[in-house]
């Protein structure tokens, strides 16, 4: 890897850094219960709760844990687990 | 002297710079007033106002903002100037290291001039010399003609692909920013053709976005400052590239990394920095007609310091008197101290003195020159002192 | 919301304000944006090389010229005739204390630039200093609880009055418990033809150490207790304040911060609390927060 003078970065690069591997708790999200507010998309810090085909779902190479969005859910329809490693 | 600069006039030192300034055709200016330099943004924003110079010219709430605002503005594809001295390079000496390590390549004019506490306006070469490390290019010129010149060559050094680095084009305050003599102002379209416009290869630019300032971990902050390090080495052979490109163009040369004056056949050198240059021009040529070996090396490139061209120049002399407006509190002072270094491990064994003069506006003489010239010439038989305070007034201590 | 273009993989805290706060700022602003920061959690956080998280073009430079260095961003894109959205995003610490001569200069010089600052409340990158923006009482490392001392004696510096001191045309505080608020004004400070200042409260998990997850339970609390009145200024005149429907006692936000906690033990403690709750009615009375 060559530094570029000046250092000089490319954009959006640290999706190389998988910081799903922080997280102690894992969120678990009932989609039943979800009236897809899009509050959990909206809060979460590390933005890697994306819909995919209609549901919201956290991007585990990403998440940290931080229970944001298990918090902010007006439905509770989202757990903190703890993750079994 | 080439017919082709027939633009002379007799100017203040600053407006000649201006004019320079203005010829170099920069995006961006930004001014902070402090004396000595005042003059110079003075007169851009004059050209500025009556439509002669196209740029954006920013007064500014200080030094540290005036070259941070240029930051801004190189990042975005600028051509960008400014210009301060003493106490505001001094403010601005965290911004200093930022523009040498993001590589921007910035020029600015100090009319140096010395560091309060006590305050003083006048001018020694304090504020640039104690700015040695911080990673910019040091040119100083011996008069308002050399003035001009370096700052075009300034930008064109800069701005080289190899080299990305910033410049300093240093004048004496008060010295060479307020007189008045007969300049050959530069030929818009000569400088144009000599110095094209400037086009970065990464701006900031939404259709491709780049971030500029990542912080850089112990792994590679080494790598960045020898990227530095060694760009400053390309510069040694740039700069003099550039002085002989001037001199095809605009029939001047004033020296590249350094010049000479008697120097081949001298016995006794000396080495400075700067406008005392001319004063110890009319020494030398008094001493010369007394039959005395005397001459002068001028340094003009501080930074890169240059030990092989300093070498050469000065392996036939027998004694070194080194003249400098500036002190290194703890240690004798810049010129000096980095001269004697670059000898140590060659096999010159010149006895080297050295002299610190001029501080705080004290004028320098013929008569000085002579009394160092003497001084130094007595250490060929053995070093009695090997650093000292020209002139210093012991009856007031 | 748009994909983000603040990418995932930055190093900011679990749970922490400040990444929330961007991306929200950079939805409302979109892709057409430069971004200039100061030194601080955000930029550490965002840029360790060789990886950045900004997928707009971004620049960092010192801790205290941003808007200096946005100044001449915000010249050239002028010069080059560009309409590209400028925004500043940078913390309390650069923002209200070593940033101030260079925000004074900007503000001033009248530069169509978005200054958002990410508040905090100290100088939170370097381990939790007090700032000018560090609120009455708050325990920090350097205006720490102690047998005798109740932490910060000085109540926090009023940005949002400096900005309109400096005509800034459009001034206003926000919060990441109202997003849409938030962006909102975001995208009204963008349409102003000059500065612009907002500031938004932003929970700092480790430096105020509160439960995971919580930051933005309290954030909605520091606006429902009247401490963050969420206030407009269009040209130095108020046109928007956000109305607390549901009024709390000061203790309640307070209670949930470690920052706060000896406050809630020691003699000192409800006399104390009376005052921060002095704050909060004066701003409700002052912005008539409560119908």
């Amino acid at each position: 890897m060559a530094i570029k003078a000046g250092s000089l970065v490319d954009p959006c690069s640290t999706r190389i850094t998988k910081t799903g591997a922080w997280r102690t708790f894992v969120p678990v999200v009932d989609h039943g219960k979800c009236i897809k507010c899009s509050l959990c998309e909206i809060y979460c810090p590390e933005g890697c709760v994306h819909q995919e085909e209609g549901l919201f779902v956290p991007d585990l190479d990403y998440c940290k844990g931080c229970s944001v969005c298990a918090n902010e859910c007006p439905r509770m329809a989202i757990t903190m687990v703890l993750e079994e490693k | 002297m080439s017919e082709k600069t027939t633009n002379m006039k007799v100017v203040e030192g600053s407006y000649a710079v201006a004019h320079a300034v203005m010829c170099c055709r920069p995006d961006v200016i930004s001014a902070y007033p402090i004396t000595p330099q005042t003059h110079i943004v003075e007169n851009l924003s004059q050209m500025v106002a009556d439509g002669d110079l196209d740029s954006e010219f920013l007064t500014v709430d200080s030094e540290f903002s005036a070259l941070s605002v240029l930051i801004g503005a190189s990042a975005c594809g600028a051509r960008s100037y400014s210009s301060t001295t003493s106490q505001g390079l001094a403010l601005m000496y965290e911004v200093l290291y930022n523009v040498s390590g993001m590589r921007i390549p910035i020029v600015m004019n100090v009319a140096n001039r010395a560091i309060g506490a006590p305050l003083n306006i006048w001018n020694d070469q304090q504020d640039a010399i104690g700015a040695r490390d911080v990673g910019w290019i040091q040119i100083y010129a011996e008069d308002v003609q050399e003035a001009v010149d370096a700052t075009l060559q300034a930008y064109k050094i800069a701005e080289d692909a190899q080299v990305r680095t910033p410049v300093m084009v240093c004048m004496d305050g008060f010295v060479l920013t307020h007189v008045y003599e007969p300049v050959h102002l530069l030929d818009k379209e000569l400088a144009r053709e000599f110095l094209p416009d400037y086009k970065p290869a990464n701006i900031l630019d939404p259709a491709h976005p780049m971030t500029f300032g990542a912080f850089a971990d112990p792994s590679t902050f080494t790598e960045f400052r020898y990227q530095q390090f060694e760009a400053q080495q390309k510069a040694l052979v740039k700069i003099e590239d550039v002085a002989r490109e001037f001199e095809e163009t605009f029939g001047r040369y004033y020296g590249g990394l350094l010049d000479g004056y008697f120097l081949d056949d001298a016995e006794t050198v000396i080495v400075t920095l700067g406008s005392v240059v001319g004063t110890i021009k009319d020494a030398i040529d008094d001493m010369r007609s007394a039959g005395k070996k005397v001459g002068l090396l001028k340094l003009r490139s501080y930074r890169p310091f240059p030990v092989q061209a300093l070498r050469k120049a000065l392996k036939n002399a027998n004694c070194i008197a080194v003249i400098e407006k500036d002190v290194s509190i703890g240690c004798e002072a810049g010129l000096v101290t980095d001269l004697k270094s670059a000898f140590y491990n060659s096999n010159i064994r010149t006895p080297i003195i050295g002299f610190v003069a001029g501080l705080g506006g004290r004028d320098i003489t013929i008569k000085d020159i002579k009394k160092i010239v003497a001084r130094a010439e007595a250490s060929r038989k053995g070093i009695e002192s090997e650093f000292e305070f020209l002139n210093l007034r012991t009856e007031i201590l | 919301m748009e994909k983000s273009l603040l990418a995932p993989g930055h190093r900011a805290c679990a749970g922490c304000a400040m990444p929330t706060t961007i991306r929200l700022v950079l939805d409302a602003a979109g892709p057409n944006t430069i971004v200039v920061s100061p030194t601080g959690c955000l930029e550490v956080t965002t840029t360790p090389f060789p990886e950045s998280a900004w997928c707009v073009p971004w620049i960092h430079s010192l801790f205290e010229n941003a808007s200096a260095v946005a100044s001449g961003v915000e010249v050239m894109l002028k010069r080059r005739g560009k309409d590209t959205n400028l925004i500043v995003i940078g913390g309390d610490g650069s923002t209200f204390d070593i940033g101030m001569g260079s925000n004074s200069g900007m503000f001033e010089r009248g530069h169509k630039i978005l200054y958002v600052c990410y508040d905090n409340e100290a100088y939170m990158n370097t381990g939790v200093q007090r700032s000018g923006s560090t609120p009455f009482c708050v325990n920090t490392t350097t205006t720490p609880s102690g047998r005798q001392s109740q932490g910060n004696p000085r109540p926090k510096k009023d940005m949002p009055a400096i900005a309109l001191a400096h005509r800034v045309p459009y001034v206003a505080t926000a919060s990441i418990a109202f997003p849409v608020d938030l962006r909102r004004k975001v995208k009204k400070a963008l349409q102003t033809d000059g500065p612009s200042y907002i500031q938004v409260n932003a929970p700092c998990i480790t430096g105020w150490t509160f439960n995971a997850g919580t930051m933005v339970e309290l954030a909605r609390l520091a606006v429902d207790s009247g401490l963050w009145p969420l206030t407009e200024y269009v040209d130095g005149e108020l046109v928007g304040v956000k109305k607390v429907r549901r009024p709390k006692p000061v203790q309640e936000y307070l209670k949930l911060q470690g920052r706060y906690k000896h406050l809630f033990k020691g003699a000192q403690g409800p006399d104390l609390l009376g005052k921060i709750q002095a704050i909060a009615d004066a701003n409700i009375a002052k912005y008539k927060l409560v119908d």
